[in-house]
This record gives C-alpha cells, structure tokens and sequence, in this order.
C-alpha cells in the first residue's frame, strides 16, 4: 500500500523508515555508485532528508519498504536547484512545482510498485494543484518511467551510458491518471482511499489544465 | 466562483506598508465572497504577527486564551507544505472542540482552508481562507480556487517579509537563460506554441518555465508576468516587439500570431 508521510512523523513508522534507508543505500551507493553518504546504521540519508520532505513509501506486505520517493516544494530549497540547475540552464522555483528525488525500488520490488509510484505522484499533482514535478533520476529510471507510461521530459543529463543523470519535469495531465491506474494494476478507489488516510483528505478533481 | 486575484496582486506588488496589505485582504475577502481572508505569522520564538478580516475581539481572544498552543490549525499545519482543508484536521480534543465552539461564536465561520508557507529561518506563516457555508459549497470554492491561493498565499508572505522592520528585503529571485528566453519570446508577441518550438521543448515544460518565472516575479498571469520582467530589465524586447497595449497574442493558447 501507499503511505504519504512528512518526514517528522517517519519515526512513527520506524521499519519503513529504516528499509528505505538501507534500500537507498543499495540503490544510490552500491548500484549506482553515486556519492552518498551512509550512517553506521547503513541509512542512506542527505541534508533534504533533514528539510522535512514528504515522502512517498510503497509499503510491502511484511511492512518493509517496496519503494519510495521524496518531495520538496521548489518554492523553498530543493537538489535539483542546489546541485542540478547547470543540467537543465534553470532554477525551477514555484510552490506549484515539487521536486521529487531520491526515487527508489527495493530490489525486492515487484514492477508493479514503479506503476504505484507514478500514480502517488499524480495523485499529490491533482489534490494539490500542482503543475508540475521535477525530477533528477539514473539511465535505469528512465527505461522504467517509459515502461510505464510516464515518460519525464528531460530537460538536461550528464554522464553517459548507465552512468547518466537526467532532470526531467512530468507536466500534470487529468488524462493521464485512468493510463497510470490501468499500469499499476490499482483501482482509483484504492489509491483515494491509500491518499485520504494519509491527509484525511479528499482528492478533489483538479480542472484540467 | 473562480478568481483571477488580478487585482490583489497588483495591489500587492505596489503595497509598501502593513495597512495596504490589509486594505488587499479585505478587497479580496469582498471579491471571493467569502468571510474572512487572514495572514497569520508566527516566528521560531513564538511571536505572532498578522492582518486580516478576523474581528480584533476574536484576536485579542485568540491571544488572551493562548489560542496558538491548541489551535488543531496552527498544529496540523506547522512543518507541512500542503494546503489543508480544516475538516480534515483533528479536532477531538476537549480543547480543540472548545476552541472550535469559541471560533465560531465570533464569526469565523464553520468552514477554512489554509496554506501553510515555510519561510526562511524558520519562520511559519499561513495564509487562511474561512466562511460560513455547507461542505459541498466549500469543496467547490477550494477546488477552483486552490492554485490561486496558494500563490497568494506565498506573494503574501514575500512582501510581509519585506515590509517587516528591521529585514532587508530578499532580492528577487533572478530569471534563469531559459525563462529570460521564455519571456522574452512571449514578450515579442509569439505564441505558447511557436515559443516552445523555438526552445526545442514542449508545451508542458514551457509551462514550468513560465509558473516559475511568474512565481519569481510575484505576477498574477504571464501578461503581468512579461509586463515585470520588462520593467525590471530582466528582458529586453528591441524593435521587433509585437505586443500592442491591452493585447496579447498567443496569452489564451498556441493560436498563430498576428503578423
């Protein structure tokens, strides 16, 4: 199931939170050889971590982590501006535009739980009115991202080959979300239900834009 | 009833004192239709400031009863970046209830919707809209207005930071060569269609470059948005600006432009 979670209230959830770093670790560290920091407890963690984003988190049955994403409103401090803006020649800046980053899939996960992902994230974009996310993610994403049926538009990559690093912005599309369910073999039902118990809050249909 | 807030931010944009904010707050209130319009700040050591359309005994109640310590919006808001509808906050308490109860008893209405804004330095500030009306009425209101308000919402804050004593008002935030291009196009009179074909990207993504532009130079739309980054100097338009006074080619869509 989808959990939306700020990061204040992660400790609430404590074996979420703790496979997610590990994953994290496996994905950013071991995998894709980036340069991120891992603590003694083996948690991957960056100072985003300590800005109290939201994150999204793909709960699995056991109640560890599947997969999981981070948001930040571009309004305030973000990544993608503080050490991606050369990539795209832009400083991406707007309360309706949320950086979305550290997306990662435990390599447990079924493909279903990229699919989920991408819906959470549409879900955030039509509740609150957003117009945009934006996003920094590895060569492997983005295979996975057109899998799905949610390409990103890159707006800048560096590196090559496995190594690349792409920005790319998703624009919100009302039409887009029956294509996403469909993907990620959920009802809209579920996820309503999934998004209203996080916010206790009822997604109303965003006009389209 | 949508709501371009053309008129409050361009209000805004020209305010330089506290009153005229609160002069903007309460011509909004009126033109929303709604009860109240209220900017609420509260510092990282507790102090409060604000200004709106609340009465000055509910505030003065507000702070008498230390109203802050139990308000379910103050805590359901505080490190959040998501606007929140007030029914789906929690209200169980014995004392949330009774500030409710209190609340309503002087006018602030049955119904609220904020934004939470997170400032710098650990400043918090929301920006709250709040009337008297049933569920399905208000869900319409926030559902047409979301996108607005939230932009109010952080205008708002932006010139109470500013207006502050004792700050130096942040610079604005500088446009970046892709929205200087972006505005500069639009600027000559080309269409959103042709402008994204001249940048090599699509529509969608021209329309991020153009909210952040707009969100960095305080405008209501893109027309008032080109309008500031001319004034501003951060784009210049030579001898082949087509825009004429009033009008603006290509501002409802990616129709051609006049030639």
């Amino acid at each position: 199931m989808l959990r939306y979670i700020y990061g204040d209230e992660l400790h609430n959830y404590s074996h979420l939170q703790d496979t997610m770093h590990r994953d994290r670790a496996v994905q950013f560290r071991d995998r894709l050889k980036w340069e991120v920091t891992v603590d003694d407890n083996g948690w991957e963690r960056d100072e985003y971590d300590g800005l109290n984003p939201l994150y999204v988190i793909w709960e699995d049955g056991q109640g560890g982590h599947g997969g999981s994403m981070r948001f930040l409103p571009t309004s305030g401090r973000t990544m993608v501006n503080d050490h991606f803006a050369h990539l795209s020649d832009t400083q991406i800046s707007s309360p309706l535009i949320w950086e979305c980053t550290r997306f990662c899939l435990s390599p447990k996960a079924s493909p279903k739980v990229a699919g989920a992902l991408m819906l959470a994230g549409g879900e955030l974009m039509r509740a609150f009115s957003l117009t945009h996310l934006l996003g920094v993610f590895d060569a492997r994403m983005v295979r996975i991202y057109n899998m799905i049926g949610a390409a990103p538009e890159v707006l800048g990559s560096t590196g090559t080959g496995r190594d690349q690093i792409s920005v790319g912005l998703w624009a919100y599309r009302a039409e887009d979300r029956m294509k996403v369910l469909r993907r990620a073999g959920l009802s809209s039902d579920i996820s309503e239900a999934w998004f209203n118990r996080s916010f206790g809050h009822q997604i109303a249909a965003q006009k389209a834009a | 009833m949508l709501n371009d807030f053309n008129n409050f931010f361009q209000g805004l944009e020209r305010a330089e004192r506290l009153d005229e904010i609160q002069g903007l707050l309460v011509a909004l209130r009126d033109e929303m239709q709604i009860d109240h319009t209220v900017y609420h700040w509260v510092s990282a050591d507790g102090e409060q400031y604000g200004f709106g359309t609340y009465t000055p005994a509910w505030i003065q109640h507000y702070l008498d009863k230390e109203y802050l310590r139990v308000d379910p919006v103050i805590l359901g808001c505080f490190q959040r970046f998501h606007p929140v509808d007030w029914k789906k906050l929690d209200w169980s308490s014995k004392a949330a209830r009774t500030f409710r109860r209190d609340a309503i008893d002087h006018g602030v209405g049955n119904q609220g919707y904020s934004i939470p804004i997170r400032g710098p330095n650990g400043q918090f500030a929301l920006f709250t809209v709040s009337h008297n009306c049933d569920d399905v009425t208000w869900a319409q209101f926030t559902e047409d207005n979301q996108r607005g308000l939230i932009l109010v919402a952080h205008f708002l804050n932006q010139k109470a930071l500013e207006i502050e004593k004792g700050r130096v008002p942040e610079p604005m935030r500088a446009l970046s060569p892709r929205e200087v291009d972006t505005l500069t196009f639009l600027a000559m009179g080309y269409g959103r269609g042709q402008v994204a074909e001249m940048l090599s990207i699509s529509e969608h993504t021209l329309r991020a470059y153009i909210e952040s532009a707009r969100f960095k130079l305080g405008a209501s739309n893109t027309t008032h948005a080109v309008a500031r980054a001319l004034s501003e100097g951060f784009i210049v338009v030579g001898g082949a600006a087509r825009e004429a006074e009033g009008h603006w080619p290509g501002k409802d869509g990616p129709e051609a432009i006049t030639a």
